[in-house]
């Protein structure tokens, strides 16, 4: 966490960018943002290809979290697009793992959550939608379009209703996005916050002990609450992106 | 004894049918995405659901009427037609998260 100023609170400087990696990193503008992706990569893949090296009939716990992870990511993926969603379950599955062990690690001390900037989850948000567009152009041609004109209404009123489909199209990206970075930045400057109460209000005395050990309590619970925020947004991401998908495959 | 020849136990039909659908040999049965959707959150994460939905629409449907009104020089008056637009398309989002089931 940021070091605290002049007796104010300084929620918002967690957030803030700086150079990893020493001089190396800092002639390419390497940020501990993009250090914390890379590691996050790095882990799923760890994940994956230490936890399933045993190939053991009856899995220890490594395995069973990646076999768990897998069938959870698949049996999403079918469900909700159909069959046709085999095909795009690698794509959900590297999107899922990726946020959330971004999200998971966010809450350790001194890691930095890439996905409380809104740069990344817009970043991630364009992914999807880009991937959902082509998709539904490659599986229909220009039929997709079609998505645009809900059946069976008046001629009259089509002008309208193709524009306000088309903007309800346009703010999944903003939705998306919004979600997940609000989500994750709300619940770091909440820690933030209770944490500079406990430092103040403890600097206060024997008459901040009681409240500074509230707000310490607080805290305790907050982290389990981010825990569980992290994971469900992460699944959140992934399920809409997996109802995008359907929509693409089969037009409504 | 007396089942050997007769039909096959029942919890095993119900496996192999399991076993089948996870392999996709089967259809699955159809369920509602937005259901799951709904489904998946709790009341808190549902209630932010909605209200980032509304505020998105609104979002794009102004930076569209702004932006085409900066490109024409029509300052107000496209922007004033997109947001009641995207007010309609937040609203819209909404339906979709909440819609009865599809019957197709």
């Amino acid at each position: 966490m940021a070091a605290e100023g002049s007796g104010g609170i300084d929620a918002l400087g967690q957030f803030q960018l700086h150079t990893a990696l020493g001089p190396l990193g800092a002639s390419v503008n390497f940020t501990q943002s993009n250090l914390m992706m890379v590691i996050a990569g790095l882990l799923v893949m760890g994940l994956v290809w230490v936890g399933m090296k045993p190939r053991a009939l009856v899995p220890g716990r490594l395995q069973a979290a990646a076999e768990l992870g897998y069938e959870f990511i698949l049996s999403m993926c079918v469900d909700t697009i159909g069959q046709e969603g085999r095909r795009y379950f690698p794509f959900v599955f590297t999107l899922f793992f990726f946020i959330l062990f971004g999200n998971l690690m966010g809450v350790f001390p001194l890691l930095f959550t890439f996905t409380s900037h809104i740069m990344v989850t817009l970043a991630l948000a364009l992914t999807v939608f880009i991937l959902v567009t082509v998709v539904g152009l490659k599986e229909h041609g220009l039929h997709w379009f079609s998505y645009f004109m809900p059946e069976g209404i008046p001629k009259l009123l089509a002008p309208l209703m193709v524009a306000i489909e088309v903007i309800s199209y346009l703010s999944r990206i903003i939705s998306l996005s919004v979600r997940l970075f609000a989500n994750m930045m709300a619940g770091h400057v909440m820690l933030e916050v209770f944490g500079a109460f406990i430092v103040m209000l403890g600097g206060l005395g024997f008459l901040g002990y009681f409240p500074a050990a509230l707000s310490l309590g607080v805290n305790t619970l907050l982290i389990g609450f981010e825990l569980l925020v992290a994971t469900l947004q992460a699944y959140v991401f992934a399920v809409l992106t997996c109802i995008y998908l359907h929509d693409a495959v089969h037009l409504h | 004894m007396s089942q050997i020849s007769g039909e096959p136990d029942p919890s095993f039909e119900e496996r192999l049918k399991a076993a089948r659908r996870k392999q996709g040999l089967d259809a699955p049965p159809k369920r509602s995405p937005d259901e799951q959707a709904a489904m998946g959150g709790s009341a808190l994460g549902l209630g932010l659901r909605v209200g980032v939905e509304l505020v998105a629409a609104l979002i794009v449907a102004v930076a569209i009427g702004y932006g085409l009104d900066r490109l024409f020089g029509t300052t107000p008056i496209l922007t004033a037609v997109f947001v009641p637009l995207g007010g309609a398309a937040g609203v819209l989002n909404v339906w979709r998260i909440f819609a009865p089931k599809r019957t197709d």
